[in-house]
C-alpha cells in the first residue's frame, strides 16, 4: 500500500528565550493507507507535537513531513489550511466544538470551509451524525450533550470532509471507560471501512485497540510494533 | 465559504450578545444621529433664511447709503443721509435707463403707536407707490398706498397682521380706524398679507406715505434704502451698471470708488447669509463627527475583546480549514454589521429629532439624501477601519496556540 503520511527526520526544537527543548529528534516513519496507529508515550514524549506537525497545525524545525503526496515543509497558510480542511479530520480531547452551535451545524462547518454546496451540506452531515448514532440530537447543542455524544459529533465533523486520515489526540482522556470503549468502536468500526486513523492515548487499553503502536520516549521512538489481527484477538 | 452565510453567522454572534453589541453600537448611533441632526439644521436654517430673502423678488437690486470719506472716520449706515426722494424721481424719468422696470423708495425709523388703551413700538416704513410690488408684500384687505397719497403728505397707513393682533384684539375690522402714531392721527386703509416677523418679516410693521413719514413724523429729508427691478433677471448686471453710474452723476461724483450708496443684489445677501450659516453648519457637523470617531474606537475595542474570548474557537475554524481570509471577512463583518446598524438606527433618530426641532422653530425640514448615503458609507467604512485591526489579528493567530487558549 502507498503510503499516507511520511516523516523523516523530523525534529522540533522549542526556544523560550534562554532555554531550548526538543520536542522531537529525528523522528521517521511512515503510515500506509487503511492503518490503524496509536501514537503512545509518557507525557511530554512529544507525541502532541508530532500530531501537530502530521496535522498541519505546526511545522516542525527541521525534516520533512508528506501528507498523502504533498509536502508540507513550504506550504504557505492557507495551503496549510486547504490540507487541513480536505487531507485530515481532528478530534481532540476536549471535542472543541463550537459553542452556541447546534451539532449539525458543527459538522456542516468543515464543509461550509471546503465550499460544499449548502443543501448536500446538510444531507452529508445528517449522514455522518447519524452513522455514530446521533441521528435523534441533530438539533442539540453541545452544552445539551453528555461527554460520549460531544465526542461522536467531532468524529461526526472529522469525517464531514471525507479526509484522507483522521487523527485523534487523546479522544477518550474526558470520557469514562463505557464512553471511551463506544468511541473506540466507533474508530475501529471507521478503520474496518477503510479509514486511516492516527492516535495519540497514554491509556494502554485504549492503544491496545489499534493494529500499530508507536510508541515515544523524550521525543524519539523507542517502538514501532504491529499487531496483526490474530495477536490482537489474543490480546482481548 | 460564502459571504452571506459570514453573513448570517455574524447576524447569529451579534444576536447571542445582544446587551454588548447594542452598547458598542450606541457609539456609532450617536456619532451619526447628531452628524444627520445638525447637517439637517443647518441647511434647514440656511433654506429657510434664503426663502425669505428670495420671496423679496430675485431680480430686486437695493441701493443703500453709505456715508462719503471725511478725513479718516467714516460714519457709521445710519449716518448716511445720501439717497434722497429726488433720486428716485430723477431715475423713474430717466430715459437713459432702459433696464428698470419699477423703483421704490422707503424711509424707516421706530415710534410708539396706539390705538385706544394698547400700545407698541414698531417699526414705520414710509414708502413710496412700488414699494409693496417690489418688496412683495401683499394686501390682504382695504387699500394700498398711492401716489396720491404720497403727493398729498396724507396720514394714512397700510398695518401688519401682527399689528392688528396687538392693537386691534376686540375690533372685527380695524379699517377706517384711527391710530395714533407720535402723536399724530392716521386712518388705517389697508392690512398686509403675514410674511412671518423677525428681520425679514413685514408683520409688526406700519407703512405709511414716504413724504409723511419725512415730513411729519421724523423731519427728514433722506430716505433708507432705494429699491429697483430689472426688467428681468438676466438683465440685472447691466441695471446695476446702469443705475450706478446715473447715481454718480446724478450726486456730481466721477469715480465707482467716491460712490456715496451701495447697490445690492438678493444674491449677494444670499450668499453672505449661506456663507455664515454654511460655517456654522460645518463647525458643528465637525464637533459630531468626532463622536463617530470615538464611537469607531469603541467598535475596535469590543472588536478586539471578542477576538480574545473566541480565540478557541478561531483555533478550531482554523483546525477546520478555515483560511486566513475567511477569518479575517467573518470579523470584519462582524463590525461592518455592527457599524451599519449603528448607523442606520442613527439616520433615523438623527431624522426624528431634526424633524422635531424644525417643526419646533417653523423651519422647513429639508432632509437630504446624500447626508444619508454619505452617513451609511461612513459608518461602514467606521466598521472596516477599526474592525480591520481586530480581524487581522485574529486571522494572524496560529492554530496550536489558539486551541490551547483557556
Amino acid at each position: 500500500m502507498k503510503p499516507l503520511i511520511e516523516v523523516k527526520n523530523i525534529s522540533k526544537i522549542y526556544n523560550n528565550g534562554e532555554v531550548s527543548s526538543k520536542a522531537l529528534v529525528d523522528v521517521s516513519f511512515e503510515i500506509s493507507e487503511g492503518e490503524f496507529v496509536a501514537i503512545v508515550g509518557p507525557s511530554g514524549s512529544g507525541k502532541s507535537t508530532l500530531m501537530h506537525i502530521m496535522g498541519c497545525l505546526d511545522t516542525p524545525t527541521s525534516g520533512t513531513c508528506v501528507i498523502n503526496g504533498k509536502n508540507i515543509e513550504k506550504m504557505s497558510d492557507d495551503e496549510l489550511a486547504e490540507i487541513r480542511n480536505k487531507e485530515i479530520g481532528f478530534v481532540f480531547q476536549a471535542y472543541n466544538l463550537l459553542p452556541r452551535t447546534t451539532s449539525i451545524k458543527n459538522v456542516c462547518l468543515p464543509m461550509a470551509y471546503a465550499d460544499v454546496p449548502k443543501s448536500e451540506r446538510v444531507e452529508r452531515a445528517k449522514k455522518f451524525l447519524e452513522s455514530v448514532g446521533l441521528g435523534s440530537k441533530l438539533q442539540n447543542y453541545p452544552n445539551q450533550l453528555s461527554g460520549g455524544e460531544k465526542q461522536r459529533v467531532a468524529i461526526a465533523r472529522a469525517l464531514a470532509t471525507e479526509p484522507s486520515i483522521i487523527l485523534a489526540d487523546e479522544p477518550t482522556g474526558n470520557l469514562a471507560s463505557k464512553q471511551s470503549m463506544e468511541i473506540m468502536d466507533i474508530f475501529e468500526d471507521l478503520n474496518k471501512k477503510g479509514h486511516t486513523i492516527v492516535l495519540i492515548t497514554h491509556e494502554d487499553d485504549i492503544a491496545r485497540r489499534a493494529k500499530r503502536t508507536i510508541s515515544l520516549i523524550d521525543g524519539k521512538i523507542v517502538k514501532d510494533t504491529k499487531i496483526n489481527s490474530r495477536d490482537k484477538n489474543e490480546v482481548k | 465559504m460564502k459571504l452571506n452565510e459570514i453573513f448570517e453567522e455574524s447576524i447569529l454572534v451579534l444576536k447571542t450578545n445582544r446587551m454588548r453589541t447594542g452598547l458598542s453600537v450606541l457609539g456609532i448611533v450617536i456619532g451619526i444621529g447628531s452628524v444627520i441632526a445638525l447637517m439637517t439644521l443647518g441647511q434647514a436654517s440656511q433654506k429657510s433664511v434664503e426663502d425669505r430673502i428670495q420671496s423679496l423678488g430675485s431680480n430686486l437690486l437695493t441701493v443703500s447709503p453709505v456715508s462719503t470719506q471725511s478725513g479718516f472716520l467714516r460714519g457709521g449706515p445710519d449716518d448716511a443721509k445720501t439717497l434722497t426722494y429726488d433720486d428716485v424721481k430723477e431715475i423713474e424719468k430717466s430715459e437713459r435707463i432702459t433696464t428698470i422696470e419699477n423703483v421704490a423708495a422707503s424711509y424707516s425709523s421706530r415710534s410708539q403707536i396706539s390705538f385706544g388703551e394698547n400700545n407698541m413700538n414698531v417699526s414705520i416704513t414710509g414708502v413710496t407707490e412700488k414699494y409693496f410690488l417690489l418688496r412683495n408684500i401683499e394686501i390682504e384687505y382695504g387699500n394700498t398706498i398711492t401716489q396720491k397719497d404720497i403727493n398729498g403728505m396724507l396720514k394714512v397707513a397700510v398695518i401688519g397682521p401682527g399689528i392688528v393682533e396687538e392693537l386691534f384684539p376686540s375690533t372685527p375690522n380695524p379699517l377706517g380706524q384711527n391710530i395714533r402714531i407720535n402723536g399724530n392721527s392716521f386712518t388705517v386703509i389697508g392690512v398686509t398679507k403675514s410674511k412671518g416677523s423677525g428681520m425679514m418679516g413685514s408683520d409688526d410693521s406700519v407703512f405709511i406715505p414716504l413724504t409723511t413719514a419725512q415730513k411729519i413724523l421724523f423731519g427728514v429729508n433722506h430716505v433708507s434704502n432705494i429699491y429697483v427691478s430689472a426688467k428681468s433677471e438676466e438683465l440685472m448686471d447691466k441695471a446695476m451698471n446702469q443705475l450706478g453710474f446715473f447715481l454718480l452723476e446724478l450726486h456730481g461724483l466721477k469715480t465707482p470708488d467716491e460712490a456715496d450708496f451701495e447697490i445690492t443684489s438678493q444674491e449677494d445677501i444670499i450668499e453672505t447669509v449661506s456663507e455664515i450659516t454654511g460655517t456654522f453648519t460645518t463647525l458643528l457637523t465637525g464637533i459630531a463627527a468626532i463622536s463617530l470617531v470615538v464611537g469607531g474606537i469603541g467598535i475596535m475595542n469590543i472588536m478586539l475583546v471578542t477576538v480574545t474570548e473566541r480565540t478557541r474557537e478561531i483555533g478550531i475554524r482554523k483546525a477546520l480549514g478555515a483560511k486566513r481570509k475567511t477569518i479575517t471577512t467573518q470579523f470584519l463583518v462582524e463590525s461592518i454589521v455592527l457599524t451599519l446598524m449603528g448607523g442606520i438606527l442613527g439616520v433615523l433618530i438623527g431624522i426624528g429629532v431634526s424633524v422635531a426641532i424644525t417643526k419646533n422653530m417653523d423651519l422647513p425640514t429639508v432632509i437630504s439624501i446624500p447626508s444619508i448615503i454619505l452617513a451609511v458609507g461612513v459608518s461602514c467604512l467606521i466598521g472596516i477601519v477599526f474592525g480591520w485591526y481586530p480581524a487581522h489579528r485574529a486571522s494572524k493567530l496560529s492554530p496550536i496556540e489558539a486551541l490551547r487558549y483557556e
